[in-house]
């Protein structure tokens, strides 16, 4: 028998106004970003609200269908040493597996991964759905409640209020998006998707700086209209590599090979001729484009003596016929858009099954961020991915996962964690994004990090993983698997480094047959993998099995990458020595930089625009000088002891 | 000299082969590697805390021409020591703690116009032919830095990037080329001690009757006839117990006659080249007024207005510029005022501390591409041969600017068709 049975209508009507909906955390948003900031904070024990506008495209790829590559699959295994999904949604979406830069040193070696599209979804929809603490809600948010300049909750479209301690935000290209093919132009989000209006009109209201950036897809062609057979075949590397710490290849599904084609003269004629509908090159576009992802007209014009572009034919999945043309992004009228597709080898009779456009979105300029991904105008509000300038879906995963930790740090009155340019990517990304902002879509490489010898792939879970368990992001599954492998890779090390081998000695004798190498001096094992002709394999066959029984493949492999960077070391922790000081050296918030005597007011001026939160950043600004910094290291202590 | 921090005793005792005690004065000779005399002088030894930066100092008193400093400081530095930044012993002395607050201002100051300072003596070395070699150097180890980190970056692009082959050759000869630089800035050559003035000016505004009246004799022959100045003069002059340079120049305007087409050439060089430029005029010929080409970035200038005494009323003419009369030597006092004010405590430091700092810098970035070069035949990855060409770029950057990854980025994308 219902409850409300006795109850007059007026108590129903109370009844149903009155619960005051709330969670101490909700997102905004289910694209990467939005995902591993929700799982992330219910993994806390976060009370988690996950706000989308359709639940059916949770963890959708809205570009290419590709997870990983340089710098960026070093993001998606510090967002797994953290606990999030992505690779290990990767591991059993995966339908093409490489190790770019596999002959270079293990620094710079990146997995990147062909994923199935909808069992990428079906992945990441099921870890959502299955982790405690967290509940989905589809929605559009249309406001942002605040309080004391401090935010409260949201409210959506149907008039639906929910409180919150913290809010984090993920809009991706949503946020008022556009979208571009020739000279139409329409609102939304992704094709076929409304874009977030309302709330794109309030967060400018609300006096955020607001910038405009752009991105764009190819167009996506029938598999069966397109000769495979005439282009080159691309298939996984064997053996197969795994994305995640916890991931195996038993999970990987059956494997299917990218292709490879190319523009040619008449592709390039047809774009040329063109362009004077191109809402690129005809002025309809204002957001600024990312320069490594450039539309295939910027290609043609910017590199006019070329005669030719690759174009990778990446699948879209085990069971659909779509492929995604990766290399030929565009935004002209459709008619041409066929045309030039026709032109290439191989797509002679090639079918589009959806058109390329170019889409423009709003973003917030980070440098209105703090390290921790939490707004400095909003208290509680925190941002991530597209909307901070990035593009990319491992550096939005990343930011999701630091904002969505902080989200839930603060909702528990806990205080911010992010890590610092010397333990992670994520950590360059933030502080390049906070004290740079963005002035193209930022995507990362290994080379904007400094101290790219000792963030690898392989030693992600180290840097990360037992801040995470801390934290609370970390289970104890993967607790448990990290432990063991680092007492396997210590106790490794451990017996290389007491092994010694003397020259003449049978193992010395196999050494040199296997490797061509000389051993012309008694050495450690340890230092003998310090020498690049010599690789964990042939060490381990000339040893004997007899040095470190429980050892895996894997943690040879470690030990070696280890000792081929071990001369790095001391080097580079003075510098981090060096780094930590100044990160240690606070710049109280509000700080006078123009207060400072001797400083330039040019120097003031960007000071005070940047606000660093310590010297460290204060030294990335450009035009910083050792002078400056050190004038401002006798003002921070002046002010401390005053 | 001054040497502070944890190692200064032992870099002491090592340059005078002798046992340093506490607040004792020791007479001593210092000594190169080779056991050479350099020098002889005082050696004091302060204890920490009781010295003036609250660290170890040991103080050494020489002879002192520049060369002998030169090499005493070059000593120092092979014992491992390191160039002070301008003020950084009153940073140190006020960082722990030896001064009080009040004076953390003064410090500030001390190092802001310290490095104001350093950084007109670096220019003063840096001009002309070493800068440009210097220039040179930096964007071509920037240039090969982004084709080794756009073959990393970009490894599954379809172009063609730099391949083993091609970086052994390029190493090997940006190596040549650092050690071309380097020999270049040990000779010193491009070095010029004193700050330069040069006086410019159209024909006949008195550029020559301003020398002798700044001189206090006549050093240059003053005539009439534009045109008498042909070559350039150089002068020794004391401005506030400092030494200046000062240069007079062929007046500029266009001539047919080929000794004179040439001194306006070399009037052009000499402001190009100076630390301070003074553009004179003629009072009573205002179309003498903006002949000058734009002052060089980092130059001081100082306008002039010569013979006010051919006007009738010239109070209000020294809001447009300094008035003044060489003939009547009105206003010249409050010339020299200036122009000690623009070049003022250039002597604070001598050049060649500046250009010490630069041959460290040079050495740091020849031994990092050493290393890249040994990493290179070794086989190492092509991310450790990147590792040391990032610490030579960052050395050079010491002397040439710093180049951001930001800036590394673009020149990766300006040079290839990159992303898909």
């Amino acid at each position: 028998m219902s409850a409300y049975n006795s109850a007059s209508p007026r108590d129903i009507r109370f009844a149903m106004r009155q619960p005051e909906q709330g969670a101490d955390v909700i997102v905004i948003g289910a694209g990467h970003a939005g995902v591993e900031a929700a799982a992330a904070a219910a993994r806390m024990g976060a009370d988690t609200l996950l706000i989308t506008q359709s639940i059916e495209t949770i963890g959708q790829m809205s570009c290419n269908p590709a997870i990983g590559g340089l710098g960026k699959s070093h993001l998606v295994r510090e967002v797994d040493a953290l606990g999030g999904m992505m690779a290990r949604a990767a591991d059993s979406a995966g339908i093409q597996f490489r190790v770019l830069n596999a002959s270079k040193g293990a620094a710079v070696r990146a997995t990147r991964a062909q994923a199935d599209r909808s069992l990428y979804r079906t992945a990441i929809r099921s870890c959502v759905e299955n982790q405690a603490n967290l509940r989905l809600l589809q929605q559009e948010v249309t406001d942002l409640k605040v309080s004391d300049s401090r935010i409260v909750g949201v409210e959506t479209a149907l008039g639906i209020s929910y409180r919150a301690k913290t809010v984090v935000l993920t809009t991706g290209t949503f946020l008022g998006g556009q979208i571009h093919v020739g000279v139409n132009s329409l609102a939304g989000g992704r094709a076929g998707e409304r874009p977030s209006t309302a709330l794109a009109k309030r967060l400018r209201e609300m006096g955020f700086a607001v910038g405009r950036l752009k991105t764009g897809t190819p167009p996506r062609l029938d598999g069966r209209t397109v000769n495979l057979d005439a282009m080159s075949v691309q298939a996984s590397d064997d053996p197969l590599p795994v994305m995640s710490f916890l991931g195996s290849v038993s999970e990987h599904p059956e494997q299917k090979p990218c292709y490879i084609t190319h523009t040619n003269e008449t592709t390039h004629a047809i774009i040329l001729a063109s362009l004077g509908d191109s809402p690129m090159y005809s002025g309809r576009i204002e957001g600024v484009g990312p320069r490594y992802c450039p539309s295939i007209e910027d290609k043609v014009v910017r590199f006019a003596e070329r005669g030719s572009h690759q174009i990778f034919m990446e699948p879209e999945g085990l069971n659909t016929q779509e492929y995604y043309p990766n290399g030929i992004s565009t935004s002209l009228p459709y008619e041409a858009q066929l045309a030039l597709v026709q032109s290439i080898e191989g797509c002679e009779q090639a079918h589009i099954t959806r058109p390329g456009y170019a889409i423009e979105y709003d973003y917030l300029d980070p440098r209105g961020l703090w390290p921790w991904l939490e707004s400095r105008r909003l208290e509680g509000l925190f941002l991530a991915g597209q909307i901070n300038g990035t593009t990319g879906y491992e550096e939005a995963a990343a930011q999701g996962v630091l904002a969505g930790i902080n989200a839930a740090l603060k909702a528990s009155g806990r205080s911010a964690w992010s890590p610092s340019r010397r333990e992670a990517y994520l950590g360059v990304m933030v502080d390049d994004l906070t004290t740079q902002g963005a002035a193209e879509p930022y995507r990362m490489f290994t080379s904007r990090a400094e101290y790219r010898v000792l963030l690898r792939e392989d030693n992600a879970d180290s840097r990360l993983t037992p801040q995470g368990r801390e934290l609370g992001v970390v289970d104890d599954a993967r607790w448990e698997a990290f432990q063991a492998r680092e007492r396997r890779v210590q106790g490794l090390t451990n017996a290389l480094r007491k092994a010694r081998v003397a020259p003449d000695s049978d193992p010395a004798k196999r050494l040199e047959s296997a490797s061509g190498a000389r051993i012309s001096r008694d050495q450690s094992a340890f230092d003998l993998l310090r020498r690049p002709e010599i690789s964990s394999t042939i060490l381990r066959g000339s040893l004997g099995p007899s040095v470190h029984e429980g050892a895996l493949c894997d943690d040879w492999e470690r030990v070696k990458t280890e000792a081929s960077y071990a001369g790095y070391l001391p080097r580079m922790e003075r510098e981090i020595e060096q780094l930590k000081e100044q990160e240690n050296t606070p710049i109280p918030e509000g700080f006078n930089f123009r207060a400072v005597s001797g400083l330039s007011s040019e120097l003031a001026e960007k000071l005070e625009r940047v606000a660093p939160n310590n010297l460290a950043q204060a030294a990335r600004i450009d035009g910083m000088t050792p002078a400056a910094l050190a004038i401002l290291l006798v003002y921070l202590k002046r002010d401390r002891a005053a | 000299m001054r040497i502070s921090g944890p190692k200064s005793l032992k870099i002491g005792e090592k340059l005078a082969r002798r046992l340093l005690v506490p607040r004792e004065a020791l007479l001593a000779n210092f000594h190169s590697a080779d056991g050479e005399v350099l020098d002889q002088g005082i050696l004091l030894y302060y204890r920490a805390p009781g010295s003036y930066t609250g660290e170890e100092v040991v103080e050494l008193q020489a002879h002192g021409s520049p060369v002998v400093l030169a090499m005493l400081l070059e000593r120092c530095v092979e014992l491992g020591a390191r160039l002070a930044r301008p003020g950084e012993f009153s940073e140190r002395a006020f960082l722990n703690g030896k001064l009080d607050l009040v004076q953390a201002e003064a410090v500030a100051d001390l190092i802001a116009s310290g490095s104001r300072m350093a950084a007109r003596a670096a220019m003063r070395s840096l001009r002309g032919e070493f800068s440009r070699l210097v220039e040179q150097l930096d964007s071509e180890t920037k240039r090969l830095r982004a084709e080794i980190e756009a073959s990393i970056d970009f490894a599954d692009e379809a172009e063609d990037f730099i391949d083993a082959g091609d970086i052994g050759r390029a190493l090997g000869q940006l190596r040549a080329e650092v050690s071309k630089v380097l020999e270049e800035a040990k000779r010193g050559q491009h070095l010029r001690q004193r700050p330069r003035l040069v006086l410019a000016g159209a024909p006949n505004v008195g550029k020559s009757s301003i020398l002798n009246r700044l001189a206090g004799h006549e050093r240059a022959i003053v005539s009439e006839e534009p045109g008498t100045t042909r070559d350039l003069i150089h002068e020794i002059i004391q401005f506030a117990g400092m030494e200046v340079e000062v240069v007079d120049t062929a007046g500029l305007r266009e001539s047919r006659q080929a000794v004179e087409a040439e001194g306006v050439k070399r009037a052009g060089r000499a402001m190009a080249e100076a630390d301070l430029r003074i553009d004179i005029w003629d009072a009573a010929r205002p179309e003498t007024r903006g002949v000058w080409p734009d002052a060089q970035a980092g130059q001081a200038r100082l306008e002039v207005i010569n013979k006010v005494d051919l006007l009738a009323e010239s109070a209000s003419l020294n809001d447009i510029a300094l008035a003044i009369s060489a003939k009547t030597g009105s206003g010249i006092s409050g010339l020299r005022q200036e122009i000690e004010a623009a070049l003022g405590g250039e002597q604070g430091e001598p050049a060649f501390l500046a250009r010490s700092r630069h041959l460290a810098s040079l050495r740091r970035c020849q031994e990092h591409v050493d290393m890249a070069l040994r990493e290179h035949e070794r086989g190492a990855g092509a991310e450790l041969v990147a590792e040391e060409l990032r610490g030579a770029h960052r050395a050079l950057g010491e002397i040439a600017g710093y180049t951001t990854a930001e800036d590394l980025l673009s020149e990766i994308f300006s040079s290839f068709c990159l992303g898909k």
